[in-house]
């Protein structure tokens, strides 16, 4: 009985002494990593689209670390799942900044989501990467959008309609949340700068997952025989669109009579569905996966060996994402250390190359300098680009075109260090952001 | 819609070279304008198409059409024009110009030639234009069609040649539309009168929009009062075919909600079950049909045909194993039968995404539940719609038949109306209630096998449709099969005529908020069940 005893306590002590030197193992070898923080939904509805760039920040990760790291020092990345759970993604976010203490998290995917994780990172002083396109109206200290502004998306391709197109109508047609309800709020207001009346422009919201599109197809075919140009610029978000593009199919509309330019379809959306209705239908993104340049092609090939799978698709955030990733090694070697407020001085007017050819810039506003392009669907769910701006596009944090934002710009470097600075009052607003 | 101006002289003149039977030998040389298609810019691919249209070389419509279909592409090894043909792997080449077969290829080693929403337009006018005098009268009413949107002076004498020596009537009425169109540019003031009162009525979209523009350039009094008569009479009837429009609508949004409601009415209608899960029947049955797809991907037409005996069983197997496993211990505990069966959706949902998926699947669609139903210019049905009224109301009438005219349906109602007299008359009322409960599941499949047409197929798919499931049974009437029908269509055809001034969104809510309303004034639907039965 008693040697039993004195062997358990024995064994406990053993144990513990072992779980305690592998502890001081980790935090030995926690003070050589670099922390990246990962806070993408692995599960949920969001799932589909953020598994994706998880996985592209764990593969960067790995590619750096096989270069060798940063500052001499392994990355060591931290995956959370926010579960496509809006409040969870605050406390994710809290968990990866005060517990796990990671130096910069990449993360989110929808505008609600980012709203919901912002207060914290501003709080606790953390550094946020967001690479998807969103409404603007926003720009933080403690974050760097490294997706398409309005005027890095919409309003080069309404431009393109316009002009090389010949659009004379418009139909701004969107799911009816907070994007394209600003979206559309700055496109009309552009249209209408433009000289377009008030009778050639038509505005459509849906639900989510709206699914009966027969009179709303039925609308715009009567909209767009009026005997001029018609396109329908569409903020449609996720799987609604297939039933949309369905229907604009059986009602006969091909996109040489009313093309459909799209801003949430790209070649992941497409890789799961029937893609013969929607050829010749528009897309504008900053990056295509069929761009014929020698930094996508390695890049595509850096992927599939990653991922273990050739059907695999590459798509415009996930080059967001990476262009973030490589901007955060630049700045952090730029500044000599992960400490936040250096490297976010530091990223400003870093550049690193696009997959598309040319290279990012960082402004001072925290959104970046890309070219935009627009891509015609094929058959094959990829898209072959039939127009690209002249040089890049800056990224306008608050757009010209809402009488609210015209004359706020953001600035984070001295002396205005402002997201929220009134040109016209020489005022930061109360606001962070 | 579609014009295409800068090219239409050209056009007028290859229609003429066609109509004259192509007596000019070939020029240019075939081979080289096929070559020229394999250009960077998208004008100089334009004038290659144009190009090789003039040749008249016989081969040039298959190369076209191949272009159009994305079938063209290029060696990359010697910068050869070909056709391909997907295999596995890779593609199988012909020689674009000259037909003969180039043998197999990898993927890396060929590459498309690319085209874009104008050459897509090009391509096609083209196409129809070449077959203006194909033997096939549908093609000829195509490429006629075609001309409807490109009329001008030029294209003028090219019409009256072709109306020379059409003789099928359709063609012809095109053809003169399109001629009098021509007219309306006219000088002379009678052709023009002429031209006018011959447009009157017509429903093409262009009609309308030429005499518009003749009613402000016109100076002849006469003429005008008539353009303006025209206009009147075209708008009228248009304003009649928007009209039958929405009711089709309305009647084709009712046909989705009674199919998803259909199973209901029987579970929740006659049972009194609340079944909170089945949507997820709904979506088995779509998923059923996306799985028979994967099964016969070469007859992809008739799999739907297969899809849905086979997706009546899936679910309805689902549903014997959820009224045995899970409702029978729950019998006349309605909250208790609404959290569990809330459950088993959660539980039916996971399985889903566990064994196929989480993502959407796609599920094709067969190509005659593809395309319209062309009624006239301004009125057209899309079949896939039209299909699933029909098989809505068949699905239906069938139920009907089963519940009146079987024993099976005769025990139904029996064990529905009074259970203990049921029972007493020897029936076996917890089989009953199997088969009952299988039967709507069933159809709950079936109702997805449709749905599986229009929409996404996706895990969450069934949560879309549970709650119109229970609006609808509940407008119409609990336990009655034609409360449903009327309550269904009642309220597709209230959504569309709404739809047009109050947007999806508030259409939707107002016609929850009627719901609403009408529930407090006739708490038991439209339709209440009578008799001794209906008071407890």
């Amino acid at each position: 009985m008693k040697s039993f005893r004195e062997k358990t306590i024995k064994r406990a002590v053993g144990a513990v002494a072992g779980v305690a030197l592998g502890m001081a193992a980790m935090a030995a070898q926690a003070a050589d990593t670099i922390k990246v923080g990962v806070l993408h939904s692995l599960s949920g509805t969001m799932a589909i689209s953020e598994t994706t760039l998880k996985d592209t920040v764990l593969m960067m990760v790995d590619a750096q670390n096989k270069k060798g790291g940063v500052l001499g020092k392994k990355l060591e990345a931290v995956v959370v799942d926010p579960a496509s759970n809006w409040p969870l993604f605050a406390e994710k976010a809290r968990e990866l900044l005060q517990k796990e203490k990671v130096d910069v998290v990449f993360g989110c995917w929808t505008s609600v989501s980012r709203k919901s994780v912002l207060p914290v990172f501003e709080e606790l002083n953390g550094l946020l990467f967001y690479p998807v396109q969103y409404e603007g109206e926003e720009s933080s200290k403690n974050v760097f959008y490294t997706g398409a502004a309005p005027n890095q998306q919409a309003i080069p391709a309404v431009d393109y309609l316009m002009n090389d197109v010949g659009v004379k109508r418009w139909v701004l047609a969107g799911t009816d949340y907070v994007y394209p309800r600003t979206t559309n709020k700055i496109l009309e207001a552009y249209l209408k700068s433009k000289g377009v009346k008030d009778e050639d422009i038509m505005i459509n919201y849906t639900p989510f997952g709206h699914s009966d599109w027969q009179s709303i197809v039925s609308d715009i075919k009567k909209f767009g025989s009026a005997g001029k140009k018609t396109a329908v610029v569409s903020t449609i978000n996720g799987d609604a669109n297939v039933p949309f593009y369905k229907e604009l199919g059986n009602q006969g509309i091909a996109a040489e009579d009313i093309p459909v330019v799209a801003f949430s379809v790209g070649e992941e959306e497409l890789s799961g569905i029937d893609t013969k209705p929607l050829v010749g239908h528009l897309a504008a993104w900053n990056y295509f996966m069929s761009v014929d340049t020698p930094e996508n092609e390695a890049f595509i090939e850096q992927w599939h060996n990653f991922i273990k799978d050739e059907n695999r698709v590459t798509n415009d955030p996930m080059e967001a994402t990476v262009i973030g990733f490589n901007m955060w090694v630049k700045a952090v070697e730029k500044a000599g250390t992960t400490d936040v407020d250096a490297v976010e001085q530091a990223m400003i007017g870093i550049s690193v190359p696009n997959m598309t050819g040319g290279m990012a810039v960082m402004n001072k506003n925290h959104h970046l300098s890309k070219p935009v392009l627009i891509g015609e669907i094929q058959e094959d769910g990829q898209f072959d680009v039939v127009w690209e701006t002249e040089g890049t596009v800056p990224g306008d944090a608050w757009s010209d075109y809402l009488p609210g934002s015209r004359d706020i710009i953001a600035d984070w470097t001295p002396p205005i260090k402002c997201g929220n600075y009134n040109t016209k009052t020489k005022k930061c607003s109360g606001q962070n952001f | 819609m579609y014009s295409f101006r800068k090219h239409s002289v050209f056009f007028s003149l290859l229609i003429l070279l066609g109509l004259c039977g192509f007596s000019l030998p070939a020029v240019a040389d075939f081979d080289a304008a096929v070559q020229a298609l394999n250009s960077k810019s998208f004008s100089k691919k334009a004038d290659a198409i144009i190009a090789l249209a003039e040749t008249g070389d016989e081969k040039a419509p298959v190369v076209l059409q191949a272009m159009l279909d994305s079938r063209l592409y290029y060696r990359k090894s010697d910068r050869r024009v070909v056709i391909v043909e997907k295999i596995d792997g890779g593609f199988r080449l012909a020689d674009a110009a000259t037909a003969q077969p180039l043998g197999e290829a990898g993927r890396r080693a060929v590459k498309k030639i690319g085209i874009n929403n104008k050459l897509r337009g090009l391509l096609r006018d083209t196409l129809a234009r070449l077959s203006l005098t194909s033997k096939d009268p549908a093609q000829r009413l195509a490429a006629a069609k075609i001309m409807l949107g490109n009329v001008n002076a030029a294209t003028k004498p090219v019409l009256a040649e072709a109306l020379a020596r059409e003789t099928d009537a359709d063609i012809r009425e095109v053809l003169e539309t399109a001629a009098a169109m021509s007219d309306l540019e006219n000088d002379d003031r009678t052709v023009r009168l002429r031209a006018v009162r011959l447009l009157d009525g017509s429903l093409e979209p262009e009609v309308r929009n030429r005499l518009n523009r003749l009613l402000e350039i016109e100076a002849d009094q006469e003429i005008a009062a008539a353009v303006q008569q025209a206009i009147k009479s075209i708008e009228f009837k248009l304003k009649f075919n928007g009209f039958i429009e929405t009711v089709f609508f309305g009647l084709s949004l009712g046909s989705v909600l009674l199919l998803a409601a259909i199973g209901l009415a029987i579970t929740f209608g006659v049972m009194g079950v609340i079944n909170m899960a089945h949507g997820e029947l709904i979506m088995l049955g779509a998923y059923t049909t996306y799985l028979v797809q994967l099964l016969m991907p070469n007859h992809i037409e008739w799999s739907i045909l297969v899809a849905i005996p086979a997706a009546f069983m899936v679910s309805g197997l689902f549903g014997i194993a959820i009224e045995r496993g899970v409702i029978r211990f729950l019998y006349g505990r309605p909250l208790e039968t609404l959290l569990a069966t809330f459950g088993v959706s959660l539980l039916l949902q996971q399985l889903v995404r566990t064994t196929v998926s989480a993502q959407n699947v796609t599920v094709e669609n067969p190509a005659w539940l593809s395309g319209s139903l062309e009624i006239n210019a301004a009125l057209s049905l899309t079949y896939n719609r039209l299909y699933i009224l029909l098989f809505c109301l068949l699905v239906f009438f069938a139920l009907m038949l089963i519940l009146k005219k079987t024993s099976l349906g005769l025990q139904v109602r029996a064990v529905s109306q009074n259970r203990a007299m049921a029972r007493a008359m020897g029936i076996r009322s917890k089989w009953v209630d199997a088969m009952t409960f299988g039967l709507g599941s069933g159809i709950a499949g079936v109702a997805g096998v449709a749905l599986s047409q229009l929409t996404n197929v996706g895990p969450n798919m069934g949560q879309a449709y549970i709650i119109d499931s229970f609006m609808v049974v509940v407008f119409g009437g609990v336990g009655n099969l034609w409360g449903a029908l009327v309550g269904a269509m009642s309220l597709g055809v209230a959504n569309k005529i709404l739809e047009p001034w109050s947007g999806a969104v508030l259409a939707k809510i107002l016609v929850l908020v009627f719901i609403i309303l009408f529930i407090q004034k006739r708490p038991r639907g439209l339709f209440p069940q009578k008799g001794r039965n209906a008071e407890n």
